[in-house]
């Protein structure tokens, strides 16, 4: 018998909880370390990244409404998800040349860092919120609140480890993230987006992007309804990112993608990074009869 | 014939009018004014390098009090350098257990010398004398106090990392509460172990040069504080100068986006206090007249220069002609005058500046159609004035709906559910506060977790503490000031 044809995937790009191809029709033809035709990847564009926005703006209050306990079950079921199929998330991660244990050292971090959030969902807020003493008869307590839709841009570099680990921390407090994968390494984005739709997360709560960071920066930059922007990006993005932000007060939270990032060091996670996507919300109440 | 019932009474009050004038009351303590104010840099006053100086008005009487030194770029520079100096040399690698005893010392000769604080606060600024000598001074020693304690025990605000401050802090704050955000500002930096270059605001500079005495007294080293007088241009040197690595600005939504624009390309770590156009929420069940009260307090509170002032009444449909009336009834006995005079409510407006544009927003409100009342109080015949003023039939697109006026006018609205306040509420760029007034505790949680705002005060209002932290949503800015939310924000997390 002459050995069976396999079948290619498409990739498509996980928005609003469905697969889709970008709206262009664009494509970039990726090619794996040898040089060989791989797959071709969607080109997303500014109209798809503000139809992603949309996705999110819808899954929002409810995902923010879920409880603590909740969050955290969606979140360890993605870590089930994602070491079922962790051989895969391992090609996928040494497809443009990592080897083989590199690949799989980025991918066992990357399910650790997913259970590692998991735990944080309902512990977060007594670490970062406060009951605080006022001088005055009140009852005065600071709690946490998600800031609404997260844009999350990936560096080139750890594809996947970079890229969950910038998504993590805002999905863990209740935000929406839209995220645009590496620019050179699309491919663990696709299959990552394949295990968020599986593991009980609401459509929209992550939407993974793939196209030219040079095409959408601006858009992440202007884009009044992303609260926040995270990510890994090169001096040039940071300061179009930073004065787009000026004009509605956006928060910016932009490590250095020029210079060597360890992804998988300790400080890489944890109620830091949450915080920094979280607002802090102060209530007032007299005390009295 | 259908019988008509009577008319219930109206509430009986005692309406006194103008029958009697309250005899004047001034607060006469000295200030111990000097007639010229220099520069405060690394622990010594110094005239400005280019030998300018701008006069400061009492706006009560638009009379001078004192010429302030105007710095500008180089002088910025050098007070920058004596920060870094100070920095490396001393602070920075002072433990914490010292810093927080000079800040010990601080507090308490602000609480020495808090009368002549506050009547200095109060020519200069306009404010009414009982403001700030009950609140704007005290709370100023308690931020002092309260950030003393915090010095030695940093690494407990980020629990499992290391904390490190950022060196020299560049820092730009209003007039509004001018000693008040000078403490804000200066007490929580200086306890996580930076050196602060500030710039106080243009027409308020008196106090924080005056606080460059108590640095003195304190004994703190040559450098940790420096106070640099000026305009717009001295405020963005220090923003732009490449030592402060970390930038705190409490000021307009505008001016803060331009600030940010300008630090685009720059890593500095930046805080932003800025505007807000806060709802005030009344339930049909609320008490009354707590509410009323609250209501009062929230916009009169300073002449409404405030960023948090609930400029904006929701009133629930069924009470808002209650509501309208017992307001009416209450603004009319605010007293609109002196501020050195002890039972004045409502003082000067800061500068002619402000009180056109306030002016002009009232005129734009009459323009839009909506109903204006004041309380046709007389005003002093010198001196920037503006009666209490209220607003009826505004609707939510309305200028006085949607711009911050700080100034003392309050624009009413109403709603029906609660569904309908929470949206009118949300529906603006800005995010600072918001309040609540309800008997039902259920609803306040609800309301509370729905307002998009730093801080929710319910059943109260413009209420404020060290402990407590304070800042915006949305356009109102980012970061936090009080607490150790705020804390951290004068830390790196290493």
């Amino acid at each position: 018998m002459p050995p069976r044809l396999h079948i290619t995937k498409t990739p498509k790009c996980y928005v609003g909880g469905a697969f889709i191809r970008s709206e262009s029709g664009r494509v970039t033809a990726l090619h794996d370390a040898s040089g060989a035709f791989f797959a071709n990847i969607p080109q997303c564009t500014r109209k798809d990244l503000r139809n992603a926005v949309e996705a999110a703006a819808k899954a929002g209050p409810g995902w923010a409404k879920r409880s603590a306990f909740n969050r955290g079950q969606i979140l360890y079921r993605l870590a089930e998800m994602m070491e079922a199929r962790a051989v895969e998330l391992t090609e996928a991660v040494a497809l443009s040349g990592a080897s083989k244990a590199e690949a799989a050292r980025a991918v066992a971090a990357s399910i650790e860092r997913v259970v590692h959030y998991a735990g944080w969902t309902d512990k977060y807020e007594q670490i970062l919120g406060s009951v605080n003493p006022v001088a005055s008869a009140h009852f005065n307590f600071t709690v946490t609140e998600p800031m609404g839709i997260i844009g999350v841009i990936a560096p080139d570099d750890s594809p996947l480890l970079a890229l969950i680990s910038l998504i993590l921390p805002a999905i863990t407090s209740g935000n929406c993230v839209v995220a645009l994968a590496s620019n050179t390494q699309p491919y663990p984005s696709i299959l990552l987006g394949e295990m968020l739709a599986t593991c009980d997360l609401p459509g929209g709560v992550v939407n993974l992007l793939t196209g030219l960071r040079s095409e959408m920066v601006p858009t992440f930059a202007t884009h009044e309804h992303l609260r926040a922007l995270s990510g890994a990006v090169k001096e040039a993005d940071r300061k179009t990112l930073k004065l787009g932000a000026a004009e509605s007060v956006k928060r910016v939270h932009l490590l250095k993608a020029e210079e060597p990032i360890d992804w998988f060091a300790d400080k890489m996670q944890g109620v830091e990074e949450i915080r920094a996507l979280i607002e802090f919300k102060t209530t007032w109440h007299p005390v009295g009869a | 014939m259908p019988k008509t019932l009577p008319k219930p009474n109206p509430a009986r009050e005692l309406v006194f009018g103008e029958l009697w004038e309250f005899d004047p009351a001034p607060e006469t303590a000295d200030p111990k004014l000097k007639k010229r104010y220099d520069l405060f840099i690394n622990g010594s006053f110094v005239a400005p390098k280019k030998g300018k100086y701008f006069p400061t008005i009492n706006p009560a009487h638009e009379t001078k009090i004192a010429d302030i030194a105007l710095a500008d770029a180089a002088d910025v520079n050098s007070a920058c350098i004596a920060a870094q100096k100070a920095f490396v040399s001393v602070w920075g690698k002072m433990p914490g257990k010292e810093r927080g005893k000079y800040l010990y010392r601080i507090a308490r000769l602000l609480q020495d010398r808090a009368r002549e604080f506050a009547i200095a606060e109060t020519l200069d600024g306009g404010k009414p004398i009982k403001e700030s000598r009950d609140f704007d001074v005290p709370m100023a020693a308690a931020h002092f106090f309260y950030h003393a304690g915090w010095a030695d025990k940093l690494e407990h605000l980020a629990p499992g990392r290391q904390v490190a401050p950022h060196g020299v802090v560049g820092q730009v704050i209003p007039w509004n509460f001018p000693l008040l955000m000078l403490a804000w500002k200066i007490a929580p930096a200086l306890a996580a172990g930076n050196c602060v270059v500030l710039k106080p605001a243009e027409t308020t500079s008196i106090t924080a040069l005056k606080f460059g005495e108590i640095c003195q007294e304190a004994g703190l080293p040559n450098g940790v504080v420096n106070i640099v007088s000026g305009a717009a241009e001295t405020g963005a040197a220090v923003m732009q100068h490449p030592l402060t690595t970390k930038v705190a600005f409490t000021g307009s939504t505008e001016v803060g986006k331009s600030i940010m624009r300008s630090l685009a390309g720059t890593d500095k770590k930046m805080s932003m206090e800025l505007g807000g156009k806060a709802a005030n929420i009344v339930f049909d069940d609320a008490p009354l007249d707590q509410a009323v009260e609250g209501i009062v307090n929230g916009i009169f509170f300073n002449q409404g220069h405030v960023c948090c002032a609930g400029s904006r009444l929701l009133v629930q449909e069924s009470i808002a002609d209650t509501v309208l009336a017992k307001l009416k009834r209450r603004i009319a006995v605010l007293r609109v005058g002196d501020p050195m005079d002890k039972n004045t409510d409502l003082g000067a407006i800061n500068s002619r500046e402000q009180l056109t544009k306030i002016t002009d927003l009232v005129q734009s409100g009459v323009e839009d159609g909506a109903e204006k009342y004041d309380t046709g109080c007389k005003l002093p015949a010198k001196g920037f004035f503006f009666r209490p003023t209220i607003f009826t039939n505004v609707s939510m697109s309305h200028r006085i709906a949607r711009e911050e006026i700080f100034g003392p006018v309050l624009s009413i609205l109403t709603f029906r559910t609660p569904e309908e306040a929470v949206e009118k509420a949300n529906n603006t760029p800005y995010g600072l506060s918001a309040g609540v007034w309800t008997d039902k505790g259920s609803r306040i949680l609800k309301m509370s977790t729905q307002l998009k705002a730093g801080v929710v005060w319910a059943n109260t209002y413009n209420k404020f503490d060290p402990t407590s932290p304070f800042g915006g949503f949305k356009e109102s800015g980012f970061g936090r000031e009080g607490g150790k939310q705020g804390l951290l924000d004068y830390l790196r997390v290493v």
